[in-house]
């Protein structure tokens, strides 16, 4: 007789149980920039009223726990996908609701009340990520549509979404941080998603051509095959400071010789260096997906297109572009969620975003406003994720057994 | 139909056609054989200008193909390979109304001709119709292809080992799909294969083809019985000659008439079945005279084991 149907949950909750019993729920601080003492997750629950610690933990818990011995049934996993998502609901009201009692202010005056903070523990993160983790590994199993399955993934932060919104949370530290600073978050996210997209839209500009003529023989194709990928993997492996700092001498050198340049912002610090690096870094993916997905695209297919009187045009745009777009792309999620991580570090050469608020609470031995900088970014990383493979997935034709070939190549190394 | 005169082509400096020069009559079922590296799809390959010729002149319809456009000419001759190559992200409805829709026929009319091609193949459409390659058989799969080469109502069919990646079940079932498709359409098909039996069972004109030269443009049956060389005699195997020859004719043609009241003893055997078939029955039951029964079951006749050994009508061992 088996015991254990789901392992993947078994080992989410002994890590869950782990956290919750060895690491703070919550850590209280008589002001922001001295590390506080730490709350446990029993003393959080025995100072909550016990409906909502039976609601909010303790059931879904229970439930999310139940899902490991279940057989795995539909029914399971949509059970433990709703347990899950009260669970990480729960967790979240459960520290609000104790911040607001500890705190006794709400923090929507900004720092006008106490300076005494109450911030997320190590087992509040934890069991968060292991919510989240069950709540994926459930809809992972009930293998539902591409559009249902971001759908159901929206759902599960949906009730922490709604938190946030309606205020709930404000008593924490980190949002204290961003009453504080509202005007420069909503600047960095603004500057975030232009070092983003100014980074992406040219190396796909420039990588899509170098990627078709690399995977099509010709003369450019020939020229190109030797040393664009070798080229690209050596960019690559540049760590991301050095190649800003590679990039700050010549531009700025560029400004002063041409200062029609520096006017329209081309110079050593701010956002050029940082929309090149980051280009360059793109490239890559850009490149090696839009080659590997026209790659494989089977010969008989093509041979089968051309014997029945395809023109090389019809060719690439009925049957080989479509065919290879899934691979594609796959490779720009890789390269845009890689953008939105390396874009943190061009703060340090003064390109601003999200990165600037993360190393200002870091170098200033602020945690919460390191924070700050940090949660939105993993946030937007796992967003573009999900929507970038729920449009791959529903693009792919290929049966489940066969979606190994279309599935992107997970190593960028050169297969020339 | 298809013209070709002193045809060559050369890959990389090494002769892989030599001068080739071969009639294809208009609705003749031609079977290319011949072994691997013989050059046979090559050949098939410069009939729609996949692989141009160096030298020589191949006439389609009366005129140089160099004339045509390639697409053009594509489009008018039908062409299936053995690994199908249907196009994955299209449904079989879509995958069959490839060359109808570069023509730009009304889509009314499409469909119609892509219900008419799934029951010539025995494709249910509405079973089959919105399904996608992969969730189609081997065999289902180059029905589709076949049906695909077939759609635009093409004046020649090319297929380069068809079913060479079938099993032999469904290989058999789709060569006499094949037969029937010919007697039916009265097609121009020229087909390659290194596959004998397919070869002697298809073609009304078999091209045996080695080292890039004919060797022997024929009958299925003019190629057993008079073999234009050593090599002919080789590649047909020398000891299976005899019951290839067998399988060429038909108990139909063969048929003694029983006097009335007489019953003829042992299990009877269909009409439409080979001399091949027959020897096969006749070797099971230890037998020299067995009743012949038609399609129904009735009682036609016999066919005594000494029927097998007369010569075939016509033809003279050399």
């Amino acid at each position: 007789m088996k015991w254990v149907h789901n392992p993947v949950l078994l080992l989410l909750a002994a890590i869950g149980v782990t956290a919750a019993s060895e690491l703070a729920f919550l850590t209280h601080a008589p002001n922001r920039l001295v590390s506080g003492a730490g709350i446990s997750l029993a003393e959080v629950l025995a100072g909550s009223p016990p409906a909502l610690a039976l609601l909010g933990l303790a059931g879904p818990a229970l439930l999310v726990v139940a899902g490991i011995f279940l057989p795995l049934r539909q029914r399971t996993h949509a059970g433990v996908l709703v347990a899950a998502t009260a669970l990480l609901a729960g967790l979240v009201w459960l520290a609000a609701s104790h911040a607001a009692g500890l705190g006794g202010n709400t923090g929507d005056t900004g720092d006008s009340g106490s300076i005494a903070r109450t911030s997320f523990g190590g087992a509040f993160w934890v069991l968060a990520v292991v919510a989240w983790l069950a709540a994926g590994d459930a809809i992972g199993r009930l293998a539902l549509a591409p559009g249902l399955r971001l759908l159901a993934g929206a759902l599960v932060v949906a009730p922490v979404v709604a938190c946030l919104a309606g205020g709930l949370l404000a008593p924490l530290s980190l949002l204290r941080e961003y009453a504080s600073r509202r005007d420069v978050f909503d600047a960095a996210l603004v500057q975030h998603l232009q070092l983003v997209i100014a980074s992406l839209l040219p190396s796909v500009l420039i990588g899509l051509p170098l990627g078709l003529a690399v995977a099509r023989p010709g003369r450019w194709g020939k020229a190109l095959r030797p040393w664009l990928f070798p080229v690209l993997n050596i960019i690559q492996t540049i760590p991301s400071i050095a190649l800003f700092g590679l990039l700050m001498a010549p531009l700025a050198w560029l400004a002063v010789q041409a200062p029609l340049l520096g006017q329209w912002g081309i110079k050593g610090v701010g956002m050029a260096p940082a929309v090149i690096a980051l280009t360059l870094y793109s490239l890559l993916p850009v490149v090696r997906s839009t080659a590997a997905g026209l790659g494989q695209v089977p010969q008989p297919v093509i041979d089968a297109a051309r014997g029945m009187g395809l023109s090389g045009r019809q060719i690439f745009w009925q049957v080989e572009l479509p065919l290879a777009l899934p691979v594609f792309l796959s490779g720009l999620r890789v390269a845009t969620v890689q953008l939105i991580g390396l874009a943190v570090v061009a703060a340090l050469i003064g390109a601003g975003g999200f990165g600037a608020i993360m190393f200002q609470g870091l170098l200033g031995g602020a945690l919460d406003l390191a924070l700050l900088g940090t949660v939105p970014v993993v946030a937007m990383a796992l967003a573009v994720d999900a929507v970038l493979k729920a449009a791959t997935t529903s693009l792919a034709h290929a049966p489940p057994s066969a979606r190994g070939q279309t599935q992107p190549p997970t190593t960028w190394t050169a297969r020339q | 139909m298809i013209e070709l005169q002193q045809v060559s082509k050369r890959f990389s400096g090494l002769k892989v056609i030599d001068e080739v020069s071969l009639h294809i009559a208009q609705g003749e079922f031609t079977v290319i054989l011949g072994s691997s590296g013989s050059g046979k799809s090559t050949l098939l390959k410069m009939m729609n200008r996949m692989v141009e010729h160096d030298s020589g002149r191949i006439l389609f319809a009366g005129q140089e193909i160099r004339s045509f456009a390639p697409e053009d000419i594509r489009r008018r001759m039908g062409y299936a390979i053995q690994s199908v190559g249907l196009f994955p992200h299209w449904n079989v409805e879509k995958n069959i109304a490839t060359v109808p829709r570069l023509l730009g026929w009304p889509k009314a009319r499409i469909a119609a001709r892509v219900d008419e091609l799934m029951a010539l193949l025995h494709l249910d459409p509405a079973l089959y119709r919105s399904r996608f390659p992969h969730q189609l058989s081997g065999g289902q799969q180059q029905r589709v292809g076949v049906a695909r080469a077939l759609a635009a109502n093409p004046e020649v069919l090319l297929m380069d080992e068809p079913f060479g990646a079938l099993d032999p079940v469904t290989r058999a079932a789709l060569q006499r799909e094949m037969a029937r498709i010919h007697t039916t359409l009265g097609k121009t098909i020229v087909l390659v294969t290194h596959d004998i039996d397919e070869a002697l069972g298809l073609a009304s004109r078999i091209v045996l083809i080695d080292q890039g030269r004919i060797v022997q443009h024929a009958t299925p049956l003019h190629m057993l019985s008079a073999p234009a060389s050593g090599v002919v005699r080789d590649f047909f195997g020398r000891s299976d000659t005899g019951l290839q020859l067998l399988g060429l004719r038909r108990v139909a043609d063969h048929v003694r008439p029983v006097a009335p009241g007489t019953v003829v003893a042992g299990e009877p055997i269909r009409v439409t079945l080979n001399l091949r078939e027959a020897l096969s029955a006749f070797v099971l039951q230890r037998l020299d005279r067995l009743p012949v029964v038609n399609a129904d079951g009735q009682r036609m006749g016999c066919i005594d084991l000494s029927d097998l050994l007369g010569p075939a009508e016509g033809v003279r061992p050399a």
